[in-house]
């Protein structure tokens, strides 16, 4: 099931990766392509799923948003139904971008973003703490973010 | 600035960057002309800076996700400069952060498996320069991943 990927392939995941709008004339273009090759290609790596999904690149401070934490949770109480109704909760808090289930000092690691700290510190006590099961949690603010490639550069 | 009719168009445009733009309108509740105006202000502005593709690295294979969690050496006035340098020099390191709280900088790290992740992070990850301490968090499942802003 695994796709086998070439040089060209790589090219036009790195170059959707930058910029997911760009027109298959554009990206055949970049990567020595005729535009219906290149057409063939991204619906090749999007029916086998490899394009996921699509997310807008916005400046935060701009509208409002100061401060992203990352977040360790650790469950105090630990069942099925404890970690459904967690998940749940938590996924329901819109300044909660991210839910991940991870295995290790904490449950689950969470992205949060906030206007700014008191912001944060008032969804923190008032949503997260209130969840269903909360034990501990430790705060981590992000000062600098990058996204890499990956293993297709 | 931004107003309100601004902020409910990229509401619904983050919730799927990919629809029509005749269906944005309808669903912003706002003329079609509008929307273009709108956003192609945002983008003069650099308020909508782009759009970009997830790829989904379980379909090429890659079915290990880790969130490794650093300490660095703080006694050597370069040691992040020299980290991220580092450790943008691992392909399989796909996001960098560095925080201000209890740990100094993650790494999200993706392997094929639990021995390609053995190989990555003894010859890859151990190596990299002025690391304190590390704590590892092995991602079991993706609960809620959209990134969307409360606007």
């Amino acid at each position: 099931m695994n796709l086998d990927l070439d040089d060209t392939d790589r090219a036009i995941l790195r170059a959707l990766q930058q910029d997911a709008t760009l027109k298959a004339s554009e990206l055949g273009q970049r990567v020595g392509l005729s535009q219906p090759a290149a057409w063939r290609r991204v619906r090749r790596l999007t029916e086998a799923g490899v394009i996921g999904q699509r997310r807008l690149d916005l400046d935060l401070e701009a509208l409002g948003f100061g401060v992203t934490v990352f977040l360790g949770v650790k469950l105090a109480t630990k069942g099925r139904v404890s970690l459904e109704d967690f998940e749940r909760a938590v996924s329901a808090i819109p300044e909660v971008q991210t839910v991940e289930h991870v295995l290790g000092l904490y449950d689950y690691r969470l992205r949060v973003v906030a206007r700014d700290l008191p912001d944060f510190e008032r969804v923190l006590r008032r949503r997260i703490m209130t969840l269903p099961g909360v034990g501990g949690v430790e705060a981590n603010v992000v000062l600098s973010e990058e996204r890499r490639p990956g293993p297709i550069g | 600035m931004l107003n309100d009719s601004d902020r409910r168009l990229l509401r619904h445009l983050q919730d799927d960057p990919t629809q029509p733009m005749t269906a944005l309108a309808e669903a912003a509740g706002m003329p079609l002309a509008s929307c273009y105006k709108r956003l192609e202000r945002m983008r003069a502005q650099g308020v909508l800076k782009g759009q970009r593709a997830v790829i989904n690295w379980a379909a090429l294979g890659y079915s290990v996700e880790v969130s490794l969690r650093l300490t660095l050496d703080k006694t050597e006035p370069r040691a992040f400069d020299e980290f991220i340098a580092a450790a943008r020099e691992v392909p399989e390191v796909t996001e960098i952060q560095t925080f201000l709280g209890r740990v100094d900088a993650r790494l999200a790290v993706i392997a094929r498996t639990m021995a390609h992740y053995q190989d990555i992070y003894r010859d890859r990850i151990l190596t990299l320069p002025h690391i304190a301490d590390i704590e590892a968090l092995m991602q079991v499942a993706t609960i809620k991943d959209r990134q969307t802003l409360p606007l």
